[in-house]
């Protein structure tokens, strides 16, 4: 097997050395009963040829070739060749935890860069190394905030990401925290009239999206001020980074919770992301995940270690702030070298190509009859359109074309039925807008006179 | 390491001198020696009310972290400021400007259940000691 | 003629500095383009909301200067593709180069998770194969793809415990974990809203089987037990380990870390195990890069089926795959989309590699260890004799005679051009060294494993110093934590260097 550095000869010669005449004999504390006698059934064994065979038929079964207006938390993002040809290195892709600084100091300095453009991206004073994604990444800053008030009660707006909402339920259930809902108001942001009358003594913190769920931008200045006034933590979460180059970051937040998928990585059918948590240098303590901190060694060369590693689960054991071991360190390189190839210009054009085209698209959209905007607050990628009916349905015939129509939020949000929630980037072209356009307005017409 | 005869010591390593109803609270040679280099202590806020025995806070160095136990009851009247910025204050003088904590002594007789600087150190070396957790 | 050669080492790729410190206004490394619609004022579209400075100190450099900046920063790691890593318990194996091929192909990499299932089943295909190949190799009898790490695994099986005797009537209170145990288990078992209670190994390191006996009482929900244990040794007792726990109503949880040395083996399923987690990015070869992604699969006996965490892939009556919400009694959702889908494609083409034949590999884990081992024992000591299987815990009595420590030792292998082992762990062997080479090393790659460690025992014996300073040979020394930890600069700053 090619994956197997071993000769048979090598293989008895090691087996001679040992001192036992077959490899059974070193399985030999197994008992009897639970040695399996035949084979596994499983498919294979295949060359590297027919492997990717496999998987080319698998990727012909997809949406290769639709154009898709799918948004909600994962992005279609232009992503430069640079940032593969460095994370397909082997010293990165097949390197461990740098936990021996000596032998990883491209890995270590690499997070040091990562956890400096996460602050500056989010307006915040510190940032750890990676959480899974955005959805844990959120729920971790609830946990976070709930140390450091000791207080019970979080209030969520129903605007956060759905699935966000899920996660953090899930794990609330057994921490004793009490999640209680804001809606949105009118406009598609925050309801503050709501939020003052939930606020008490015994909030330890609200969670607002920004941009939310609908592509409304909340104003993170006011809620704070809002939020602070009850000695409540703010925790923003923010699921598409590239708002950040155009969009007033949540400074005053005390907890930010970003998925950067946005930046370098592709929507891989879900997975594998990158979340981040970053907040004020006075809760660091409290802060889960790896930090990679600057230091000097004995001749005062500056280098990188991990650190404040007793928050850790391999220290702290049962007391740690997180169970997090591994997490998406790959995934914060991608991040990095992104990052850096936009850079300060390239970040914000890349934001205002996003902004122009959404609008753009919104433009359009409005001009068919039956179809309105939704929320009238600021957005900036994506934004909701209810139509005169079912979108489900509408979808079905956009598919029919090649396109993957926009998101249906009946399933989420019952109280938006017929409402879609439509993302346009820097990848939309004007030719695919304008034929979701022309698409959108047959199917909404078929729509309705087969319904 | 000669111990402070004035002082009375827990199984854990903390010791506690008591003069009048205030007793100061710190850990001994041995916990610091355990220890490796202090990085930070989180300690208890004024006013907080501690009970013998239970945990007061938390010590931590690089590669390890442990609870502080109160040795005895009160109510916690001054905490050690400059530790904040100098935890190695812990390491090199833990008898005297490492001190932690200042307790207002709820009950003085729990002395008796404490050992004495001779008891302790015979114990904070020896093979039998409980282990650090 | 006569010419100074410079030292090459002056040159920056040594002393690189932060990207930040390239930076210049007016350098760019991104081209868009143009934009194809009219432009939009910021200002008036996103008025007080408009970030109108952009993001300060953001850097500014050129397309090679990334590339040669990032470039130079890999020179100074060490990884699998360059030589062995011997860390116990993380099995660094080789990264097949063909996994990262097909996770990127258009319509694999390209997918989104919320498109219509009509255009989907591929991805779902990639899932159900997956599933159907570790439930094979696990002896379980339902799987969910969704945990992001081992750790997210092992809440999600704790979480599954839960809701199952919740189910019965009674949550219970406590898990027992072993003193042996990964950090992450207690961790873990404190967030699924549990106490834990330690179980002290016993002589042999392996689960003490009479104390817990005793320990086992209507308020205890689970074991959480690794095994092979993190010394690299099998549970011999498992069975009535199993026995145990079930006579009282509870379960067997498996930290399945370890499967290196069971895979095509045995089967966590017919030792009596109710519920695992796997590692793919250890046993099954996806790559660690630098700490992660990962993804932890959870595998269960049919008892817990019921509470999988959704989305939950299911067939239906067309043949047609889709991912359903609709579980009356799941757990929840433990990460927004459907798990790290590509970890998942990665550990599916290893599989694919190697078919039926994937035993071959573990007995080549199992051989490389027991090699390793045959050559270290006597040099240094060796706490607990029982065989080993896919990796060996030595531990530092004999060296520490001359004070020098595992730390020290660890640090000296980096000289022999070795990143070393995994130090001080697991907790019960006090200055341990913990093994694991995997079947990826070949006879000569774990000659010269041997050969260093020998090396460093006679320095230890003879030139302790040489080994308590090391490393000598790497660009950095060792770096003062303990000032890092006192004093953190978590980020850099302008001005502040």
């Amino acid at each position: 097997m090619r994956y197997l550095p071993k000769s048979p000869a090598e293989r008895n010669e090691m087996l001679a050395t040992i001192g036992v005449g077959s490899i059974d004999e070193l399985f030999s504390t197994i008992p009897e009963r639970f040695r399996l006698r035949e084979a596994l059934k499983l498919p294979g064994p295949y060359s590297e040829a027919e492997i990717i065979d496999y998987f080319k038929q698998r990727a012909k079964e997809s949406s290769v070739g639709y154009s898709s207006f799918l948004g909600a938390g994962v992005y279609n993002h232009l992503r430069s060749v640079v940032t593969d040809t460095i994370i397909q290195r082997g010293e990165f892709l097949t390197s461990y935890t740098p936990y021996q600084a000596e032998m990883s100091q491209g890995t270590l300095q690499a997070i040091f860069e990562f956890q400096t453009l996460i602050c500056q991206l989010t307006g915040q004073e510190v940032a750890n190394a990676s959480m899974w994604d955005g959805s844990t990444a959120t729920t971790e800053a609830v946990l976070m905030a709930e140390r450091i008030t000791r207080r019970r009660r979080i209030l969520v707006a129903r605007s956060l990401h759905p699935e966000y909402r899920e996660v953090l339920r899930t794990y609330a259930k057994n921490s004793g925290l009490e999640i209680e809902e804001i809606p949105f108001g009118q406009d598609g942001s925050l309801n503050q009239k709501t939020l003052e009358s939930a606020l008490g003594d015994d909030v330890a913190a609200v969670v607002v999206q920004s941009p939310n769920f609908f592509g409304v931008i909340e104003h993170t200045p006011t809620l704070a001020d809002r939020v602070h006034s009850r000695g409540a933590l703010l925790v923003v979460a923010v699921t598409e980074g590239v708002s950040l180059g155009l969009v007033r970051p949540p400074a005053e937040a005390d907890i930010v919770a970003l998925e950067g998928q946005s930046f370098g990585l592709a929507p891989s059918y879900g997975g594998p992301f990158v979340g981040v948590i970053a907040t004020h240098e006075k809760f660091v303590r409290q802060l889960p995940g790896r930090l990679a901190g600057q230091a000097r060694d004995w001749s005062g060369r500056r280098g990188f270690v991990l650190t404040l590693a007793a928050r850790e689960q391999h220290i702290r054991r049962e007391k740690a702030t997180s169970n997090i071991c591994t997490n998406q360190a790959l995934c914060a390189l991608a991040a990095t070298v992104h990052l850096t190839l936009l850079g300060k210009e390239g970040l914000r054009e890349v934001a205002e190509q996003n902004l122009a085209k959404a609008h753009f698209a919104l433009g359009e959209l409005e001009k068919i009859p039956g179809v309105r905007r939704a929320f009238e607050a600021p957005f900036f990628n994506e934004f909701t359109i209810s139509l005169p009916r079912s979108v489900d349905a509408v979808n079905r015939l956009l598919l029919r074309e090649k396109i993957v129509g926009p998101l249906q939020l009946d399933a989420f949000y019952p109280e938006l039925p017929n409402h879609a929630l439509v993302c346009v980037t820097e990848t939309t072209t004007r030719a695919q807008i304008e034929n979701l356009s022309s698409e959108l307005r047959t199917a909404v017409a078929l729509a309705r006179e087969t319904q | 390491m000669v111990y402070p005869t004035t002082f009375r010591y827990t199984k854990d390593d903390e010791w506690v001198d008591v003069k009048g109803g205030l007793g100061t609270i710190g850990l001994t040679h041995e916990a610091q020696c355990r220890l490796g280099d202090i990085v930070y202590l989180e300690l208890p806020a004024l006013g907080t009310t501690l009970e013998a025995g239970k945990p007061l806070g938390v010590v931590e160095s690089v590669k390890a972290v442990f609870e502080i136990f109160a040795p005895m009851s009160g109510e916690v009247v001054e905490v050690n400021g400059e530790l904040k910025d100098a935890p190695e204050k812990v390491n090199s003088d833990p008898h005297g400007a490492g001190w932690l904590i200042k307790v207002r002594l709820k009950n003085p007789a729990e002395t008796e259940a404490l050992m004495d600087a001779a008891a302790y150190q015979a114990y904070a070396t020896s093979p039998q000691r409980e282990a650090r957790h | 003629m006569t010419r100074t050669i410079r030292n090459a080492s002056r040159h920056v790729s040594r002393n690189e500095g932060l990207i930040f410190e390239k930076s210049s206004p007016g350098k760019r490394a991104f081209d868009l383009p143009p934009l194809d619609v009219p432009a939009v004022d910021p200002s008036k579209t996103l008025g007080r909301d408009y970030r109108s400075e952009g993001v300060a100190d953001f850097p500014e450099v050129s397309e090679i200067e990334v590339l040669r900046h990032f470039t130079r920063l890999s020179t100074w790691n060490y990884a699998i593709d360059i030589g062995m890593y011997p860390l116990g318990s993380c099995t660094m194996k080789y990264n097949p180069r063909v996994n990262e091929l097909v996770a990127r192909l258009d319509g694999i990499a390209t997918e989104h998770p919320f498109q219509p299932q009509d255009v989907s089943q591929g991805c779902l295909k990639i899932m159900r194969l997956l599933e159907q190949c570790l439930l094979e190799i696990t002896g379980m009898d339902a799987l969910t793809l969704q945990p992001a790490a081992g750790a997210q695994g092992e809440l999600t099986g704790l979480l599954l415990i839960r809701a199952y005797l919740e189910k019965q009537g009674n949550a219970r209170k406590k898990v027992l974990i072993p003193d042996s145990a990964h950090g992450t288990n207690p961790a873990t078992a404190v967030i699924a809203g549990y106490e834990v209670e330690n179980i002290k190994s016993d002589s042999h390191g392996q689960v003490d089987v009479e104390k817990l006996r005793e320990l086992v009482t209507e308020d205890v929900a689970a074991l959480m037990v690794t095994n092979p244990s993190t010394l690299g040794i099998f549970e011999q007792r498992i069975a009535d380990i199993a026995e145990i726990l079930h006579a009282k109503g509870a379960l067997l949880y498996m930290d399945g870390a370890n499967m290196n040395a069971l895979a095509g083996v045995a089967r966590p399923g017919d030792f009596g195990v109710d519920v695992m987690h796997l590692n793919l990015h250890k046993t099954f070869s996806t790559p660690h890069g630098g700490g992660g992604p990962g993804a932890g699969p959870v595998a269960m006996k049919k008892l817990l089926e019921p509470f999988r965490p959704i989305p939950v892939l299911v067939e239906k009556g067309s043949g047609e795959l889709a991912l359903e919400n609709d579980r009356p009694y799941s757990i929840g959702r433990v990460k927004a989309f459907s798990g790290n889908f590509g970890v998942l494609v990665r550990a599916l083409a290893y599989i694919l590699a190697y078919g039926p034949g994937i035993r071959q590999a573990t007995e080549d884990a199992v051989l490389n260890a027991n090699y390793i081992r045959k050559h270290l024992e006597g040099v240094f000591a060796l706490p607990y004799s029982l065989p080993s299987m896919h990796e060996v815990v030595f531990s530092d009595a004999l060296q520490k005679a001359n004070g020098v420590n595992t730390m020290d030792i660890a640090k000296r292998l980096i000289d022999h051009g070795f990143h070393p082992y995994t130090t001080a762990f697991p907790l019960i062997v006090p200055g341990a060294l913990m093994i694991e080479p995997t079947e990826s090393e070949s006879k000569e790659e774990c000659d010269l494993f041997i050969d260093a460690m020998r090396a460093i025992a006679a320095e230890a014996a003879t030139e302790p110093d040489l080994v308590q300073h090391a490393p000598h040979t790497t660009r950095i020394g060792r770096l003062d934590e303990v000032a890092a930890a006192r004093k953190p600069r978590l980020r850099w700053s302008k001005g502040n260097g």
